[in-house]
């Protein structure tokens, strides 16, 4: 089922990162992903909406690979990173994932340093030459998360004995250390109070110039904010996919309107 | 009356405390349960606590309490010529009571009369051949005195029971009589059978608390007794163990702690690899199948009795490694029976306890740091090395400070597997022994109980028992400190 008839009228004057091609997920016996075409671009905020249990988040975990690490969950279809089937056998998806970074629901730092976890991935990865190299990734990774300020001081502290907000944005800078391509955010901000939230909209925002960010939330008003396209899935479907602002003024799809001025979800 | 049949009487009694119970308070709200206070089983519960808690503490009281009433009172009667010391006396009262069973056995089997029993007098019978005729055998003949005295005690045992059945059936009707005074509508029976639930409970955990308490008064005042015939500086830091029971031994500790580090440090040498590793595959490679019938697999060698074990040493593992290293081998070995002998056996024995805890532990890591892991691009066995195992850290030494308290106390693998030489050698092919192999053989045996040698037994009980508290409570010092890293 194809069902974003607005996208083929739609003018992309960026690159496509991403570009997912009639994708199937089971779990088990049961259909979670029926049939979702997306292209996603570069440099572009991409918001994914739809009520609980919609299949947007499982999406999203097809787009590194993480449903991998789940036994039951297969994955049809294909999804193309700059060209190439990311489910192609050659290609790692360890490797994969490094390109892809992710940031999770509820903050996740490591029982470690707030420096160690930033410097974990580059560590794995053999970014760093030198321990000068690596301080320099943890200061620009820490800067771009917008949390460098309050944490300067105590780069040896325990990244766990940080505030809920500025443990996810730890988490972001720790996402972004690994120089991803594209940046997956699974609800960065449903375990947030308003104020972290402003300053994590605040960040992804920035986030847009070097990377590709696809959110997913559960706030349209969120999704209103920080994104410039939006998709909205229901029951497994991709219902509509388009601009944000065409989107939420003027959804094609009567099921979109719906969700959007609260009937149903 | 014996106490088998005040037990059985008091349960009817309670039982039928509770049905009236029951019924009392449902007539007393008309039939109608929803006029009651509490359900209506919660009078009958009322009753039935009421005849049976206090009768049966009663009891129990009374059946530790009269032997020693009656034991004090009937020692007066034996003369002070036939006995030395308090250990003879004892001996003495034993033979005492023995005679007053042999007695009232006599009487009941109808070997002899009632009136025979209390008239009998060792002019005119030989008590020993006729209660051997019963059954009870006794070491020498009867004398006057001791005749006297187990007749003094079969009487008062005899009127101590007639007492208790009439005490405990008292407090048993007692007990009944105002269940059924409480049994009414207005009463909150709900509240008052929790609170005796509440007591009980409390009453549970108070006496697993106090055994221990008894267990280390009983060795303390034990190796009090030993530290008065043996210097204890002779004790903790002799370098020779050479009991010999006509006197002059030397009982230094040394040479059998050695030993029993030596061995657990080799046990936990192969339980920690082996378990930890085993732990890690179970844990985050293993699919849910192989894990699900792996795990039971690991879980029943915890399951085998450490005598099984001490075989197995004995009987496999000593003569395995007494081929390879022995004489015809690489000459370190002199017999089947030595340090790495009963330490490779007890590290298998151990590895249940580290995988299966560990394992665990690492389950309790939250998935939010694998995944965080794992979205970085890191491969599974450097999350499981960077991530999962450091987070797991605190409870995985825990567990191994868990296993090493239970290597130090293993007893039956180290006596059928180490030997049972105490030395200070450096050699883990030659024979040695630990702490618990020699209290066992200290113990065992015709040594005089009040001599240092057998006395030992508890100063070495007592040092164990402080070694593995020690352990103990630091492995839960650190599980504790530790144990919110995450979250």
């Amino acid at each position: 089922m194809y069902d974003s008839p607005s996208l083929e009228n739609e003018v992309t004057d960026k690159a496509i990162k991403i570009a997912a091609d009639k994708v199937q997920v089971f779990y088990g016996d049961t259909h979670a992903i029926k049939d979702v075409d997306v292209q996603i671009q570069d440099k572009t905020v991409t918001a994914f909406i739809g009520p609980s249990g919609c299949g947007k988040s499982t999406f999203l975990r097809c787009l590194n690979r993480m449903n991998d690490t789940i036994d039951i969950c297969r994955v049809q279809g294909q999804i193309l990173l700059d060209g190439e089937d990311i489910y192609d056998k050659r290609v790692d998806p360890v490797q994969l994932r490094a390109k892809v970074g992710m940031v999770f629901q509820k903050p996740n730092p490591f029982p470690k340093s707030i420096y160690d976890n930033i410097a974990y991935g580059p560590r794995i990865h053999g970014l760093a030459k030198s321990k000068a190299d690596l301080d320099v990734i943890v200061e620009k990774s820490l800067r771009r998360g917008a949390i460098w300020d309050e944490v300067k001081d105590r780069l040896h502290a325990p990244g766990t004995g940080l505030s809920g907000g500025q443990q996810q944005r730890l988490c972001i800078a720790r996402a972004v250390a690994t120089e991803p391509e594209v940046l997956l955010m699974d609800e960065p901000c449903s375990a947030l109070d308003p104020i972290a939230t402003g300053q994590v909209e605040e960040l992804i925002d920035e986030l847009r110039d070097s990377y590709s960010v696809v959110i997913v939330t559960h706030s349209m008003q969120q999704a209103a904010r920080v994104s410039q396209k939006t998709a909205f899935f229901h029951l497994g479907n991709l219902v509509e996919y388009g601009e944000t602002s065409q989107i939420f003024t003027n959804p094609v799809d009567p099921r979109t309107e719906s969700y959007i001025t609260g009937r149903i979800g | 009356m014996p106490a088998t049949w005040i037990f059985l009487i008091v349960l009817a009694l309670s039982a039928t405390g509770y049905l009236l119970g029951r019924r009392r308070a449902l007539v007393s709200a008309g039939g109608d349960s929803r006029h009651l206070h509490s359900l209506p089983a919660y009078y009958g519960s009322n009753a039935a606590l009421l005849v049976s808690v206090p009768a049966l503490l009663a009891l129990v009281l009374w059946l530790f309490a009269q032997p020693m009433v009656i034991q004090n009172r009937v020692e007066h009667l034996v003369p002070e010529t036939s006995y030395a010391n308090e250990g003879e006396l004892s001996l003495v009262m034993s033979d005492v009571r023995r005679i007053a069973e042999g007695l009232d056995l006599a009487v009941e089997q109808g070997a002899m009369t009632e009136a025979e029993a209390t008239d009998i007098r060792v002019e005119t019978t030989n008590i020993r051949d006729r209660l051997g005729a019963v059954g009870v055998a006794l070491g020498s003949d009867v004398e006057a005195p001791i005749l006297v005295a187990a007749k003094a005690w079969r009487e008062m045992n005899a009127t101590g029971n007639m007492i208790r059945t009439g005490v405990v059936l008292l407090i048993a009707l007692a007990g009944f009589g105002l269940g059924m005074v409480r049994a009414d509508k207005d009463f909150r029976a709900r509240n008052s059978v929790e609170k005796v639930i509440l007591a009980l409970l409390i009453l549970a955990a108070s006496l697993a608390i106090l055994t221990t308490v008894g267990i280390i008064a009983s060795l303390l005042f034990n190796t009090i007794e030993f530290f008065k015939l043996y210097p204890a500086l002779d004790f903790f830091f002799g370098l020779t163990w050479a009991p010999s029971f006509g006197g002059g031994s030397e009982l230094g500790i040394l040479p059998l702690l050695w030993g029993t580090l030596y061995i657990s440090v080799i046990a936990l040498a192969v339980a920690v690899p082996i378990g930890l590793f085993a732990a890690v595959y179970l844990s985050e490679y293993a699919s849910s199948t192989v894990r699900s019938f792996a795990k039971p697999m690991i879980e029943v060698l915890a399951g085998i009795p450490t005598i099984v074990y001490g075989l197995f040493a004995l009987l496999t593992v000593g003569p395995m490694l007494f081929q390879a290293f022995g004489p015809d081998g690489a000459g370190w070995m002199g017999g089947g029976r030595a340090v790495m002998t009963a330490g490779l056996v007890m590290g298998i024995m151990l590895i249940p306890f580290v995988s299966s805890l560990s394992d665990d532990i690492i389950n309790a890591v939250p998935q939010a740091m694998r995944d965080g892991s794992l979205g970085l691009g890191a491969t599974k066995s450097e999350t499981v090395k960077q991530v999962v195992l450091p987070a797991a850290l605190p409870g995985i030494v825990g567990a191994i400070l868990l296993a090493a308290s239970r290597a130090i106390g293993e007893t039956m693998i180290v006596v059928l597997g180490a030997g049972a030489a105490a030395r200070l050698s450096m050699n883990p092919f030659e024979a040695m022994t630990t702490v618990t192999a020699k209290i066992v053989s200290q113990l065992t045996g015709d040594a005089d109980f009040a001599s240092p040698e057998a006395l030992v037994a508890f100063a070495l009980g007592m040092t164990l028992f402080v070694i593995t508290l020690c352990l103990n409570v630091f492995a839960l010092w650190i599980v504790r400190k530790y144990r919110e890293q995450y979250e």
